[in-house]
């Protein structure tokens, strides 16, 4: 029981059951999931499909808030994915084609790669601190979407590009499957082999890593890589989605999203140990939130509030300090690497 | 004369980990002007009573008496509040803040509300005096100070306050006989100023040299108290380790001379005028396989600095190194440790440890760097070598899966030495691996570093105890001021033929 009570993520599942109850009490058909024409409908189906980008890009930050960084240009390289790909098919000689839809993915792609890859030169290379080097992508990236879409909000009507973001795949929204299996890719790449843990080495003492012979900046920059490319995917599935590129809102904010469900996920932000399957959690609650805002018909100013709220409950139970507070027993005074996430 | 009462006295003192029982019932008492060893092999509990002490563990049970009043400390800060002060084995200072911030820190003179700079500056100073390291500049970054200087420096920050009660958790691991006798020159004036010390070592001569009185622990629990000029050496390490110490004072004596290395081949690595600049210079070195060099010279002589030009850990600017005769520039570690070069640093905290991680993870780390991150060492590999090492040195707890962070010092320290084993370097070099390492291991440490070289492994060998490095090694490089002042065959030479070379040599 103890050690229930002490697992990383005994706490962040606990409040997202919570938070799904929370709405059964408010909408007695919340839980239930209807087939129609073949397809699941649901609130439960809604949050996974609508959590879609905030989960994929939270996998990204993940591996690089484990390296001991952060990456803040995730909204703006979504935007910028999302503004090539539809300005890619919006002025290709044929826009509906499958074909056409197929290259817009590819440039996206290769658009989130780059910039990742850019990222990672920063930190790596140049060594300037992460969150000052991503902030500048973060800054110039939406004026760069911007510069693609000439300003515009640009319209595509393609139905192939459409079903990223919101067409269905064996009853399953396809934008949850892509997540599910980024999540299952990742997952296998950084613990069936030793990226994980180097990463996470590197992430706890990288002056120790470095002479045990590691190279962190190899690392360092595959997760930055990664990150772009989680942000690409993320940026296509929200301009698919609505099948506009908006330059100035696509994934607005959701660096935030992202970073709180890494935390809550149970990563420290310190750097190190990190669970992909408590960001997945995390993620989830961050979604199930924004909806159960909506629910409770809570009005959209105190929106973020309600938000912080939540999150800071789930961060104080998380902190081993605040738990023992509680208990009202003493426990070792945090060292400096268990300092926990205190948001 | 001090029978009366004790200044601390803990009793029936129990701390479990999840898994561990690290004390069982101790009791501990300090008395005024009195020096207290705490005695026992590595992970024997020594480091977690201090801890219980001065309020980083909470207690399970058992109670704590200060001067009369009973305590439970909740943190650092009450302990010292209650004129408790400690050197924690680990040097627990800020890096990045200077000398004389450190050692004030928290404790700043004030003046209009801000820090009166001028009054830090002059209380630093003061103190540094005091412990004979006027040599070192107040307003210097600490890091760019050797890890002995900055115990040196934590020593003094402890000394700063007007302590009741002063903890020295292994000191003098990394300093050398002069260092060590400054810090008893300090030691012995607290103590007639009446201030109760506890002190740790594993050096038997240290202890028996300050200490008074001194407590023993094995595996957790309390063996006895005795005062130190009632029991002799032999009954003491027996104490200690549970049982009598014939098999250990056999492999003392059973240090036969090894076949000397491999003269009529090519050395392994030959350096010749290596050096960079605000490092070290003239670097020359030629080793052949199976030999071993032991690095000479006090504190901040340039030891560890010429093991990391050689490991590539910085860069040199000057002078040529060649492995097997072949040119190198290392531009890294990772560049060196393809050519078969291993190094372990002394500095366990920040260039070793990977805290957060298993044994296991960080027993494999440097093999799997060398492979890369796609090949991963299999977990059957990974558990073998890990079980292999945890039985050959003896680690304890026996537990891979345990957070090496977890581990006692000496039992941190095997781990990271193991690290490197597993690598089968054809160099390896090995800076202060006995450090902190209690007198049994320490022999099979140095047997086994022995047969290594008997196996055909060249070892570059540095240790602040002459004595160990004059036993062990083929060949003795001397440095001073950052340069290598002499390189000599050591065919019986004796800690004064090193110390004539050092004193000789105008610098
Ligand atoms: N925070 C912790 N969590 C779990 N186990 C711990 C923790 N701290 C210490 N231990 C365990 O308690 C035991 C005693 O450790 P301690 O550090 O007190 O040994 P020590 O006598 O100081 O040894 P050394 O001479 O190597 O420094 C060891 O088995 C160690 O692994
Ligand atoms: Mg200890």
């Amino acid at each position: 029981m103890n050690a229930l009570l002490k697992h990383r993520l005994t706490w962040p599942v606990l409040a997202l059951v919570l938070l799904l109850l929370l709405n059964q009490l408010f909408r007695s058909d919340f839980l239930s999931v209807r087939v129609q024409d073949g397809h699941l409908y649901g609130s439960l189906i809604d949050i996974l499909r609508n959590g879609a980008p905030t989960i994929l890009i939270a996998l990204g930050m993940t591996l690089v808030i484990a390296s001991r960084g952060i990456d803040l240009s995730v909204g703006a390289v979504a935007a910028i994915a999302g503004a090539v790909s539809c300005t890619y098919i919006y002025n290709s000689p044929d826009p509906s084609s499958l074909r056409t839809a197929a290259g817009g993915v590819a440039i996206a792609v290769v658009a989130g790669l780059v910039l990742g890859l850019w990222n990672g030169f920063l930190v790596s290379v140049i060594g300037i601190q992460p969150i000052i080097a991503t902030l500048v992508l973060m800054t110039a990236g939406r004026g760069l979407a911007q510069l693609v879409t000439d300003g515009q909000i640009i319209s595509v009507s393609n139905d192939s590009y459409q079903a990223i973001g919101a067409g269905f795949f064996l009853g399953l929204p396809i934008s949850i499957l892509i997540a599910a299996a980024a999540f299952g890719v990742a997952g296998l790449l950084t613990r069936r082999t030793a990226l994980g843990t180097l990463i996470e080495a590197v992430g706890i003492n990288p002056v120790a890593s470095r002479l045990a012979g590691l190279s962190a900046r190899s690392i360092i920059w595959t997760v930055y890589v990664f990150s772009g490319l989680c942000a690409a995917i993320a940026g296509l599935m929200i301009s698919s989605n609505v099948t506009a590129a908006d330059a100035n809102n696509a994934g607005l904010y959701i660096e935030m999203d992202a970073i709180l469900a890494v935390v809550i996920g149970g990563t420290s932000l310190a750097g190190g140990r990190y669970s992909l399957v408590g960001t997945l959690v995390g993620a989830l609650i961050i979604q199930t939130l924004t909806t159960t805002v909506y629910t409770l018909g809570i009005p959209p100013e105190v929106t973020l509030v309600f938000k912080a709220l939540v999150v800071i409950i789930v961060c104080l139970l998380q902190s081993s300090k605040a738990r023992d507070l509680l208990r009202q027993r003493r426990r070792p005074v945090a060292k400096q690497s268990d300092v926990k996430v205190a948001v | 004369m001090n029978e009366i009462v004790p200044v601390v006295d803990m009793s029936g003192i129990s701390i479990e980990f999840p898994g561990v029982k690290a004390l069982d019932a101790v009791d501990l008492r300090l008395f005024q002007g009195e020096v207290h060893a705490l005695m026992g092999e590595n992970g024997a509990g020594k480091s977690t009573l201090i801890k219980a002490l001065t309020g980083v563990y909470p207690i399970d049970s058992g109670t704590i008496t200060v001067l009369g009043a009973t305590h439970r400390f909740s943190s650092p800060a009450e302990a010292q509040a209650a004129r408790i002060s400690t050197v924690y084995q680990e040097v627990n200072l800020c890096p990045n803040l200077s000398v004389e911030e450190n050692i004030l820190l928290g404790r700043e003179p004030r003046r209009r509300g801000g820090i009166h700079w001028k009054e830090v500056r002059r209380k630093a100073r003061e103190v540094l005096d005091q412990l004979q390291l006027g040599h070192i500049d107040p307003g210097s970054v600490l890091s760019t100070h050797s890890i002995a200087i900055q115990q040196l420096i934590a020593i003094a920050r402890s000394v700063q306050v007007d302590a009741k009660v002063l903890i020295l958790d292994e000191p003098t691991s990394s300093l050398d006989a002069d260092e060590v006798q400054q810090l008893f020159t300090v030691i012995r004036t607290l103590r007639d100023r009446g201030v109760a010390i506890l002190f740790v070592s594993h050096f038997l001569e240290q202890v028996y040299e300050i200490s008074d009185r001194m407590t023993v622990l094995r595996n957790g629990r309390l063996v006895g108290e005795y005062r130190t000029r009632e029991l002799p050496r032999m009954g003491l390490i027996s104490k200690m380790i549970g049982k009598e110490m014939d098999a250990l004072a056999e492999l003392e004596r059973a240090e036969s001379r090894r076949q000397p290395g491999r003269q009529d081949e090519a050395p392994v690595l030959q350096a010749q005028d290596l050096g960079r600049k605000g490092s070290v210079r003239d670097v020359t070195i030629a080793l052949h396989a199976g030999e071993i060099l032991g690095l000479a010279g006090l504190l901040g002589s340039g030891r560890t600095e010429t093991a990391r030009l050689l490991f590539g850990a910085d860069r040199a600017d000057q002078g040529h190194l060649s492995i097997d005769g072949t040119a190198q520039t290392f531009r890294s570690p990772r560049t060196a440790i393809n050519r078969g070069i291993a190094f372990s640093s002394e500095n366990r905290k920040e260039e070793g440890l990977i805290g957060d991680l298993s044994v296991r993870d960080n027993l494999v780390l440097a093999m799997q760097a060398s492979k890369g991150w796609l090949r991963r060492v299999p977990r059957s590999t990974q558990d073998q070598l890990a079980e292999k090492f945890i039985r050959t040195l003896d680690i304890r707890p026996a537990n891979k899966d345990a957070l090496i962070r977890n581990l006692s010092g000496g039992n941190q320290q095997k781990v990271l030495l193991a690290r490197w084993l597993i690598t089968n370097p054809r160099l390896l070099i090995l800076d202060e691996p006995t450090r902190g390492i209690d007198i049994g291991a320490k022999t099979q440490i140095q047997k086994l570093i022995s047969s290594l070289a008997a196996d055909g492994m060249s070892i570059i060998f540095i240790s602040a105890e002459l004595e160990e490095v004059l036993r062990l090694s083929d060949h003795i490089a001397i440095l001073k001021d950052r340069q290598m002042v002499g390189h000599i065959p050591n065919d019986g030479v004796t800690m004064e033929d090193v110390m004539t070379i050092i004193a000789g040599t105008p610098a």
